[in-house]
């Protein structure tokens, strides 16, 4: 089980690292942390012409806070973000989120912008992101772009990064006034991918009213992705609204099936954690509009 | 900026429980290997080759780590601890050593190694950590002999408590 | 007083809770010796050897088919590959070895490697020597082979209908071995029953998986001709005789060798000698030392697994709850050979098929079945798993039937403590035990009664809550001749007579006056280092940090026999008997030459604290290895007619392991000892998770040799037990394609999964054994799924259970629904035979899309050449090579996942514009895949068609057993993708931008998904 011959390059730049992309025109792939990429090398299923490690790339690996926006380097591992203050206290759904990514010994060299990448349906991070409508910086020969998640990921493995493009980093909206989060997830094994999974973030008006929701999904179909919950803004931010609203989205996914489970199971878990994750949101929204 | 060709034979130095050492090796050789067959480190152990068991996790550039999932090149430079680097030059167990010998935390040993490297990096970490902190951070190895619970045991041992 | 300190003691049972009596070892809760080594990285196995100079690296060429026809393989590009030493093929096995001799008298022939024909996904094709293991993989992909399809039988029930494909065209049928066994008269029991009970289910397949993986070195020398092989096999011995007869060389022609230490095996190692003979032909072959480890990949598609099986259990009762009878159907699932020692796996426990109960009256049905699986074997606790799932599954169904406790249950019908030694009616001798003690103290460890009011709480509360128990005999030190119960008596008589079950040991004091011991029993983590020092310590007077053990084996130099290896528990129920009596041998000859030195009676002397010493006068005393160099320094100085040096072999036959008698009874191992296992668990009906409340477990063991040892044991063989009821099993689909190839995909335990435990012990000593110990080491690997099943049958109010109880099965169960896994092939118990279709496949849908053309114009460009040749993007050429025949090549690739695939294409029955029937097949590095697809086109008015389609096709290869996470998603994507791109074709005449689309709908059908 060993991989195919590739070269490997180790730019010292990101302008070197987009000069590597455009040489091999897509026959070459990038590598942070691993954790995926690595082993879907060493099965040979992926057989790049060229390995290029971005690690060294030091700039990608820093975080920033902007007024709105954390921004996050696509080198952020995993275990650094959740020692990060600033932005677990202000992304609260990605603090929620990141203990259930990987193991201990992944999370260590995985990172924020791989995970994203590499866009497995179950991941926890693209869903998170999604789920918060951030964004995807790109950098490519031809500059720079700026997707929202929520356009970012077309489906199993597969993203609207180009050939010639990279990620340099997420863009993470910061934690808003009297809002939820919750983040939950159900896998056959601690740790594994989720069979499915559900995050939260819900603003609650002075009225007890759902003022703004979003119910992200991730593991239920080919990407992770926000369910249409329009028609419950303006509804009491209630334990009934919460079963409500996750029974009405239940319906309309369309879930894949895999060895683990069939449709009418990530349906259930539509429905149950989802209302328990809603429900959960609601009250931190509340509690936190009681405490102002 | 690197770039080594495919077929091309690297020198690789790192520093590998405090000594540095060196091999060749080309862009595809996995750490594992370089490790164990051009350095002669066998402690290191490979279960499965693609980042699931544990078996050759080591502490890499201080965070602990599958090495089935790195390549020799991307390592050179770094710092390495393996499952030689434990015990003192005579040969005496550290804490954690000793306690996995009186807990019986090992059977047939094979994934000791790792579970050793992951604990060490852990307890530095994470010095008083709960049973269920021990339990989420072995979630990523498998063990086939013990059912774990020694090896929780011997965890909250070496841990003092 | 001869025989030192040991042999005096009084076989007593030891307490467990550590007290350490001063001067004996034995029972202490002694800490391992092997650990150092292990925990400093110092420790050998297979893969850290390079025992002989010029060793070539070996990679293994698998079948990514089921069952197909070899009908060519080329080698050439992969021989001319820099770094290739030489690539053999099954042809070149064929015409330098034997077949692998079986135990059942079936005309199959059984290489190491397929021949003409691959009957599993995993079977070997060809083996690649390389200088080094990267390149002798890149040289595998360089391998041309044709394959010619065939049906695949994925099932073994199945497998025995009317027109399934053969496997084997010589036997004429799938069954391979059918036993019937009668036992008293089970009709008359059943017949005067008040109540009968019957289960039906299947069990499934699963292994221990080893986390090192099958390692061998062989090397083949000249003059005079001789195979050496180093590997991590952990025997039995009986093997050896095999591979001789294969390899066609006298026994002491071909050197095993084993490694200092093995990472694991559980049984599994045993199937690895056809490897062995491979890797040894295949030296010879190429001329050069060969070294293949094993990749985790290769192990679990190809190594080995305990038997998936169909079974069926019917169980009389009397109202009072006294069992009358049993009847037992079983069938099992070889897999596509009968790989020795099967088809032990059923008759491991035949012998016992009472259980722990007085019953007399049983019927057993053994049909053994060959399918297009990987072949099985030995798996921690060897059919018994398969065997309790049966009877204490009943007991607790009879149970409830009758509305007798389940605990009570079992105690009427427990063979009593005053029976021992107790024959069973199916032949093995119990040697002793008091199964009503382990009970109570079960119940009183689980607090029953309070888990009884738990369980009515919950209830009330609308909760799952159920309570499970089982309760098991553990047959340890196997006689060889069990495995014959496989031949009638007429065959047996015939055959010659087989009998016994040989533990050897020595025990040796060199000049220096340093302790040996070599047992030949290749532990892979069991301890036995530790054990067999503690027992010659307490024997000898010395400290086991004293005394070196050697378990590993070397065929030429060490004492072995058939039975020699590590299996069936047989190290602490036999292999300890000959250590210990190997060390009375050595500490009787000490005791000789000191009282002859001292000038006291051989009877005055003790070994106490390195010393001969003479009883109650401490100050006259002698080292022991003064004494023992003596033996070697000074032989003229030794006691009249002694014999020089200390070199003391013990070759052990437990006297009871007699061959079957006529009623096909048969004494089956040595020690029986006694698990009885509790389970609570919720149900959380919501989610289908399983919490398990309480699990308690108590073991007669006999007298405890160390506990921290046996403890590691109980724990180890629990989360087996517990794997195999929640977690892990090689599913495969019905084209026989393994779908857990990764450890992504076959999901072993790990830590957070396992519940507390609780312990019991109580210890009734054995007979058996000199030290009174019982084997054990199997535990509730044998038990844990059945108690888990009961306890969830108990919550969810039904039997039909299935294993494992993963979170989408149970909760399907739990609401009433159906559920079968994605692509999984077992039919469901009492179905039919399944519907014929022209392609077995694993992957099936349907769906439907509309499209902004009315049918005619959608049906001229659906069959189109350019059309399709166009439409995806990489079809590279799409040639008609006759009236709606096509070929192409295809590139696939998601996510960088690329393949290039060769496609044939056929169109069949045309009904246009309304349907067409597509069969094709292709394949590529990553995998293949066949199938076929129906599509309906139908008018929906606004000029406007609405087409649908179902599908079914059969992936294989790498792409099926690693990627099956993916399959069916990429199958959804890749048609979702097809369709967009073949409506915007539509949508401007025919001639669309093909950048978008990806290939599609057709390719998927045969394009083995590109994922």
């Amino acid at each position: 089980m060993k991989p195919v011959a590739f070269e490997y390059c180790r730019p010292d730049t990101v302008e070197e690292a987009l000069d590597l992309l455009k040489e091999f025109g897509g026959d070459a792939s990038i590598i942070s942390g691993g954790l995926s990429l690595g082993a879907m090398l060493n099965m040979r299923l992926v057989r790049p012409k060229a390995l290029i490690d971005i690690n060294g790339l030091s700039e990608l690996a820093s975080a920033r806070a902007g007024d709105a926006t954390i921004a996050t380097g696509t080198l952020v591992r995993q275990a650094a973000a959740m020692k990060f203050p600033e932005l677990m206290s202000g992304v609260p759904l990605l603090a929620k989120a990141l203990p259930n990514v990987g193991h201990y010994q992944t999370r260590s060299r995985g990172t924020l912008g791989g995970s994203v990448a590499h866009a497995d349906p179950s991941a926890e991070i693209p869903l998170t992101l999604v789920t918060l409508a951030g964004a995807v910086k790109l950098r490519s020969p031809r500059g720079s772009r700026d997707v929202p998640a929520r356009e970012f990921f077309h489906g199993l493995l597969t993203t609207d990064r180009r050939a010639d493009e990279m990620i340099t980093g997420l863009t993470w909206p910061i934690r808003r006034e009297f809002t939820g989060y919750a983040f939950d997830e159900i896998a056959q094994r601690h740790g594994d991918f989720a069979i499915a999974a559900v995050a939260v973030a819900a603003t609650v008006g002075g009225d007890g009213t759902i003022a703004e929701l979003s119910f992200g999904l991730g593991g239920v179909e080919d990407r992770p992705l926000v369910a249409e919950t329009a028609a419950f803004v303006g509804k009491p931010a209630t334990d009934a609204t919460a079963a409500d609203i996750a029974n009405t989205v239940a319906e309309a996914v369309d879930p894949m099936v895999d060895l683990q489970a069939n449709a009418d199971y990530r349906r259930q878990l539509v429905r149950v954690l989802g209302t328990r994750s809603l429900s959960a949101a609601f009250a931190e929204a509340a509690e936190l509009r009681e405490s102002a | 900026m690197l770039r080594i060709k495919p077929d091309q034979k690297q020198r690789v130095t790192l520093t590998v429980n405090g000594r540095t050492v060196s091999g060749f090796a080309e862009p595809r050789m996995l750490l594992t290997d370089f490790l164990r067959h051009e350095l002669g480190l066998y402690g290191t152990h490979v279960g499965c080759e693609h980042g699931v068991c544990g078996a050759c996790t080591a502490i890499i550039d201080n965070v602990a780590t599958r090495s089935c999932l790195r390549y020799a090149v991307q390592c050179d430079g770094l710092e390495i601890e393996t499952v030689e680097g434990l015990a003192d030059a005579d040969g005496t167990l550290n804490t954690l050593q000793k306690a996995f010998n009186e807990n019986g935390a090992l059977q047939c040993g094979f994934c000791t190694a790792g579970i050793l490297m992951s604990a060490t990096r852990f307890l530095q970490e994470n010095p008083k950590p709960s049973t269920d902190e021990i339990r989420d951070m072995l979630s990523g190895h498998i063990c086939r002999c013990t059912g774990y619970e020694q090896i929780v045991r011997a965890i909250r041992q070496a841990s003092g408590q | 007083m001869l025989g030192g300190g040991r042999a005096q003691q009084p076989i007593r049972s030891v307490d467990i809770s550590g007290i350490e009596t001063p001067g004996r070892w034995i029972g202490a809760r002694y800490p391992r010796s092997e650990d150092a080594a292990l925990l400093t990285g110092n420790a050998r196995f297979i893969d850290d050897m390079e025992p002989v100079a010029g060793i070539r690296h070996a990679a293994i060429l698998r079948s990514s088919h089921a069952h197909a026809r070899i009908l060519s393989i080329d080698t050439s590009k992969a021989e001319a590959l820099p770094g290739v030493h030489g690539v053999v093929t099954g042809a070149d096995i064929a015409g330098a070895i034997n077949p692998i001799p079986s135990a059942v008298r079936v005309p199959i022939k059984f290489y190491p490697i397929a021949v003409d024909k691959v009957r599993y996904v995993g079977e070997p094709v060809a083996v690649i020597a390389a200088t080094d293991r990267y390149v002798a993989e890149d040289a595998m992909e360089l391998i041309e082979i044709e394959y010619e399809s065939l049906p695949p039988v994925a099932d073994p029930v199945a497998a025995l209908e009317e027109g399934a494909a053969l496997l084997h065209d010589d036997v004429g049928s799938n069954q391979v071995h059918h036993r019937t066994f009668r036992y008293g008269d089970p009709d008359a029991a059943f017949a005067k029953a008040d109540k009968v009970v019957k289960l039906e289910w299947r069990y499934p397949r699963y292994s221990s998986t080893p986390m090192e993986t099958y390692g061998v070195v062989a090397n083949f020398e000249r003059q005079p001709d001789r195979y050496t092989i180093w590997s991590n096999f952990q025997g039995p011995f009986i093997l050896h005789a095999l591979m001789t007869g294969a390899l066609g060389v006298p026994g002491n022609r071909l050197r095993l060798i084993t490694a200092p230490h093995s990472g694991g095996s559980f049984g599994i190692k045993q199937a690895m000698f056809p490897y062995m003979v491979l890797l040894g032909a295949c030296s010879k072959l190429l001329g050069c030392p060969l070294k293949w480890i094993e990749d985790r990949l290769e192990h679990l598609i190809g190594a080995s697994a305990a038997a998936d099986r169909a079974d069926k259990v019917e169980a009389a009762f009397s109202n009072d709850g006294e069992l009358l009878g049993l009847r037992f159907d079983n069938i099992v699932n070889v897999g596509a050979f009968v790989r020795a020692p099967e088809p032990a796996s059923v008759y491991r426990m035949h012998a016992a098929s009472n259980g722990c109960y007085r019953v007399k009256d049983i019927f057993v049905e053994n049909r053994l079945v060959v399918t297009n699986m990987t072949p099985i074997g030995l798996n921690r606790g060897y059919g018994g798993p398969q065997f309790y799932y049966a009877l204490e599954r009943v007991m607790e169904a009879g149970a409830k039937e009758l509305g007798i406790d389940p605990a009570e249950i079992r105690r009427r019908n427990f063979i009593q403590p005053d029976e021992f030694p107790y024959d069973s009616p199916t032949g093995a001798t119990y040697d002793a035990g008091d199964y009503e003690a382990g009970l109570d103290q079960a119940l009183e460890l689980a607090a029953y009664d309070d888990l009884r009011a738990a369980r009515d709480r919950a209830r009330a509360d609308g909760k799952l809550f159920g309570i499970g128990m089982a309760a098991g005999i553990e047959p340890s030190g196997s006689n060889m001749a069990y495995v014959t119960l496989a031949q009638t008596p007429e065959e047996r008589a015939k055959a010659g007579g087989r009998s016994g079950g040989l533990g050897t040991a020595t025990v040796s004091i060199d000049p220096s006056g340093s302790v040996t011991v070599k047992t030949v029993s290749t532990p892979a983590g069991q301890g036995h280092q530790t054990v067999a020092a503690q027992v010659v310590a307490d024997a000898l007077g010395l400290r086991p940090d004293q005394i070196d053990v050697v378990t590993e084996v070397d065929t030429l130099t060490s004492a072995w026999s058939l039975a020699s290896g590590n299996y069936a528990n047989r190290f602490s129920s036999v292999v300890v008997g000959a250590i210990a009596d190997s060390a009375d041998k050595v500490a009787k000859k000490i005791i000789l030459i000191a009282a002859e030195n001292l000038e006291v009676a051989p009877e005055d002397i003790e070994l106490v604290g390195g010393e001969a010493r003479v009883v109650g006068v401490p100050e006259k005393a002698l080292p022991i290895r003064r004494v023992a160099a003596q033996t070697h320094w000074h032989p003229a100085g030794l006691p009249e007619g002694m014999e020089p040096g200390l070199f003391e072999t013990t070759i052990l036959n437990p006297p009871m392991l007699e061959a079957p008698d006529e009623q096909d009874r048969v004494a089956s191992a040595v020690t029986f000892g006694y698990v009885f296992d509790l389970a609570a668990v919720e149900i959380d009906r919501n989610t289908g998770e399983i919490e398990i409340v309480k699990y308690v477990s108590v073991h007669d063991v006999g007298n405890v040799l160390n506990e921290l040892v046996v403890e590691g044991q109980i724990y180890g063989g629990f989360a087996h037990g517990l794997a195999g009821a929640l977690l892990e099993e090689f599913v495969y689909d019905a084209g026989a394609n393994p779908q857990a190839g990764t450890f992504a995909d076959y999901l072993c335990i790990t830590a957070p999964e396992v519940p507390e435990l609780t312990i019991g012990h109580f210890n009734t000593p054995s007979p058996h054994n000199t030290l009174g110990a019982k084997g054990m080491g199997d535990g509730s690997s044998m038990l844990a799924p059945t108690a888990i099943a009961n306890a969830a049958a108990d919550a969810l109010g039904t039997f039909d259970v299935e294993l494992p109880l993963t979170l989408n099965k149970t909760w399907a169960k739990a609401n009433g629904l159906d559920y079968a896994r994605a692509g999984a092939a077992r039919a469901k118990v009492g179905d039919g035979p399944r519907e014929a279709g022209a392609v077995e496949g694993g992957l099936t849908g349907s769906g439907a899309v509309e499209l902004s053309a009315p049918p005619a114009d959608v049906w001229k460009l659906l069959l189109d050449p350019d059309t399709l040749a166009a439409v995806v993007p990489g079809c590279e050429a799409l040639n008609q090579v006759g009236d709606d025949s096509f070929t192409a090549q295809v590139t696939i690739g998601v996510a960088g996942i690329k393949g290039v695939y060769n496609a044939e294409i056929d169109l069949k029955d045309k009904v246009g514009p309304h349907s067409v029937r597509l069969v094709g097949k292709a394949s590529g590095a990553l995998g293949f895949g066949e199938g076929e697809g129906r599509v309906t086109l139908e008018a929906v008015g606004d000029g406007r068609t609405r087409l649908s389609y179902t599908y079914r096709a059969n992936v294989g290869g790498k792409v099926a057993a690693v990627g099956q996470r993916m399959l069916g998603t990429v199958t959804k994507l890749l048609i979702g993708q097809f369709f967009r791109g073949f409506d915007r074709r539509l949508k401007s005449g025919g001639n669309g931008d093909n950048g978008a689309v990806r290939p599609g709908f057709f390719r998927r059908l045969f394009g083995g998904g590109g994922s």
